[in-house]
């Protein structure tokens, strides 16, 4: 393997860490205020259902008197692409206020509540998709406005001369779509968020010892939607991601692919923190890179069936979890909803 | 409950007695059922719908349709269509196969049609195609397009009949460049592999990286990505089961056909003019059961050189001189 085989395998893992990073901190905004989050995946979805459908006709031209079928759209630019982003998110706080009503207003156990946003998700997306379009669930194929594409960084090709370093900046880190560059930028911000901020301090407090914070006059309630809901925008970031971000280009159903559930594991993986987390999602963007560029790998001695490369981040997860990294202490209040004394 | 039940059974009874019209057609109901993904999914069950609709406009007659919806609608949708009296009752997708085998059994008087599977009953016409012979005719072009040498092919599920169009693709490429290079890659061995056009870009951006200039996708949804993809990245792709050449014209090489409508459009008319003959039939290359795509999209991407190698071929197969390999007999393949 020479440096530029192993350069478009980092290539990839950053594509494939990118809806990963975005949904992990997502739920670590959520799971450190206690709110347990397994409804990742349906939130993602819906994003991407929503961006896709609002991108598709916002870029869409406009027809006066569109036959059966046609979409009469907005006909924008560039535009198209954003309004989409911002559907997305729209509909994964949607789905996110649900899930924050059923545990925090109601009380109700958060991982059924997580499941039935997953199976909501499923199920509304192509419902709604074939109301819309009529492509059994699929969205109309993206292009040009309605679709992110790679953004070339500035000196790309100056730096791209100097030895290693530079095809590391010109292959790998150049020539991303924008939503890549503002995940990495989501784990410095959610740092900083979370541990430097009276904000941050309150939201960690409420999931570790939500009595103590109800004493100093904050309200639980509050402080834990304003966690979910923060939880729903990264999620529509995530989803937007998939469908407009990636040769998807369009929804296609259950198109997340279990990507909400690696994203939980990811989050244990790196106990509820944003910086391991970061890491966490490139080590299965990689095992991800990995299975899909060497299938058969060939040991001499046998062949390594593809099976096992694509089984390898699950395999990977159930190691890790059962005990690797050590003790992965979850915040104590978590999935318990609160009660205030009377 | 009862009364609706017998009235149900009196309508299957007058509707299966065929009635014959004067010109010796026969008056009949169709009904096509089309399997899920809807049969707006731009590939199998939009082309069962396009052979149904042709058939519509050349007789004037109606068809009922159904889109399943889930995996347990399949039997009940069926048994239903036959009480109601449809006849004949197309289905496209192996998935139906066990429904089908039972339903067909309860109605021996309606005619049944499947496509892409076969049911060894007396009411029963099961089409299957030779999806190895079309992948082989598209991997001639594919080899003759390529400049590097290499091309790809990305399928859906790790499954006999994916492997039966990438053994065909390689083999149609090994005819015309015996060194060439193929990279194979499958997405995934659950069903969630026919959805993920997210891997699929990324398994097809992989092969392009690594010099593929042809990336042929056996993937359904997925392969939404893998068309995209290779349009993203300057080099062609080529579509499966539908003519896909619309997607991005001028980056689809072309497509694989697999003549779905054709088969649902010959069951009705063959019920129509009462020539319905159950059994299995097996089409290939010779009944032009599958093809490759030429349109408006993509003649301007065919060089005549190609045409005639891809000609050649389709001859050679017909004829027998070139017996193209079917992973599923023996579950392997000779090239690789």
């Amino acid at each position: 393997m020479d440096l530029a085989e192993l350069f478009q395998l980092f290539d990839s893992t950053m594509r494939n860490a990118t809806p990963l990073l975005l949904a992990c901190l997502a739920g670590l905004f959520s799971e450190r205020a206690g709110i347990f989050d397994i409804g990742l995946e349906g939130k993602m979805l819906a994003a991407a259902f929503a961006s896709a459908g609002v991108a598709a006709w916002a870029a869409a031209p406009y027809v006066a008197d569109p036959f059966p079928g046609q979409i009469s759209g907005l006909g924008l630019g560039w535009t198209a692409a954003w309004l989409g982003v911002m559907a997305g998110i729209a509909a994964s706080m949607a789905m996110a206020l649900l899930h924050g009503f059923a545990s925090i207003t109601l009380r109700g156990n958060q991982l059924i509540s997580g499941v039935a946003i997953n199976f909501l998700a499923a199920g509304v997306t192509v419902l709604v998709g074939e109301a819309l379009f009529s492509m059994g669930g699929q969205t109309p194929q993206l292009t040009g406005g309605a679709r992110f594409i790679g953004l070339t960084l500035p000196l790309a090709d100056t730096i791209g001369a100097i030895p290693v370093i530079g095809p590391f900046y010109r292959d790998v880190l150049s020539g991303q779509v924008i939503l890549v560059y503002i995940a990495l930028l989501m784990v410095p911000l959610t740092a900083w968020i979370l541990f430097s901020t009276r904000f941050g301090l309150r939201l960690r407090a409420v999931g570790e010892n939500p009595g103590a914070v109800d004493t100093a006059g904050i309200s639980v309630t509050r402080q834990r939607y304003a966690a979910v809901l923060i939880c729903g925008v990264l999620c529509g970031l995530a989803g937007a991601y998939l469908s407009m971000g990636t040769s998807a280009a369009g929804f296609v159903k259950d198109m997340t692919a279990g990507r909400g559930f690696i994203a939980l594991a990811a989050l244990i993986f790196a106990k509820w923190k944003p910086y391991p987390a970061l890491w966490a999602c490139l080590l299965f963007g990689l095992l991800e890179a990995i299975g899909s560029k060497y299938q058969n790998v060939d040991v001499g001695a046998f062949v390594i069936p593809v099976q096992f490369m694509q089984a390898l981040p699950y395999i990977l997860t159930v190691v890790i979890l059962a005990g690797f990294i050590g003790k992965a202490t979850p915040p104590k209040a978590g999935g318990q909803p609160y009660v205030k004394e009377r | 409950m009862k009364f609706v039940t017998a009235l149900m059974g009196a309508a299957a009874l007058l509707g299966s007695t065929v009635t014959a019209v004067a010109d010796g057609h026969v008056e009949i109901k169709p009904a096509v059922i089309f399997d899920l993904g809807g049969k707006f999914d731009r590939s199998f069950n939009q082309a069962s719908f396009e052979g149904a609709e042709r058939f519509k406009q050349e007789t004037g007659i109606e068809y009922r349709e159904f889109e399943i919806q889930s995996d347990a609608q399949r039997e009940q949708a069926l048994r239903r269509f036959a009480e109601q009296g449809n006849n004949p009752i197309v289905v496209a997708g192996f998935a139906q196969q066990s429904a089908m085998e039972a339903v067909a059994a309860e109605f021996p008087d309606t005619q049944f049609q499947i496509i892409d599977a076969y049911v060894d009953l007396p009411n029963v016409r099961s089409v299957v195609f030779k999806e190895h012979e079309g992948s082989f005719l598209v991997g001639v072009l594919a080899a003759m397009q390529s400049e590097s040498g290499t091309v790809g092919f990305v399928g859906g599920m790790d499954i006999g009949l994916i492997r039966k169009f990438a053994c065909g693709y390689v083999q149609g490429v090994k005819s015309v460049n015996p060194d060439a290079t193929v990279i194979q890659n499958m997405t995934g061995t659950t069903g969630a592999a026919w959805n993920d056009p997210v891997k699929g870009g990324e398994l097809a951006t992989g092969q392009i990286d690594q010099g593929a200039d042809v990336v042929y996708h056996a993937a359904g949804g997925t392969g939404r990505g893998v068309l995209q993809a290779a349009a993203d990245n300057g080099v062609m792709g080529i579509g499966v089961d539908a003519n896909q050449n619309y997607l991005h014209p001028g980056s689809v090489l072309t497509s694989m056909l697999k003549r779905v409508d054709v088969a649902v459009y010959d069951a009705f008319k063959a019920a129509q003019q009462g020539k319905f003959e159950p059994g299995l039939e097996v089409w290939g290359v010779a009944e032009e059961g599958v093809g490759y795509a030429v349109d408006e999209n993509n003649e301007s991407l065919l060089t005549e050189d190609m045409i005639a190698a891809v000609e050649d071929a389709k001859a050679k197969i017909i004829s027998g001189e070139i017996q193209v390999h079917d992973y599923t007999t023996d579950d392997s393949c000779p090239a690789s």
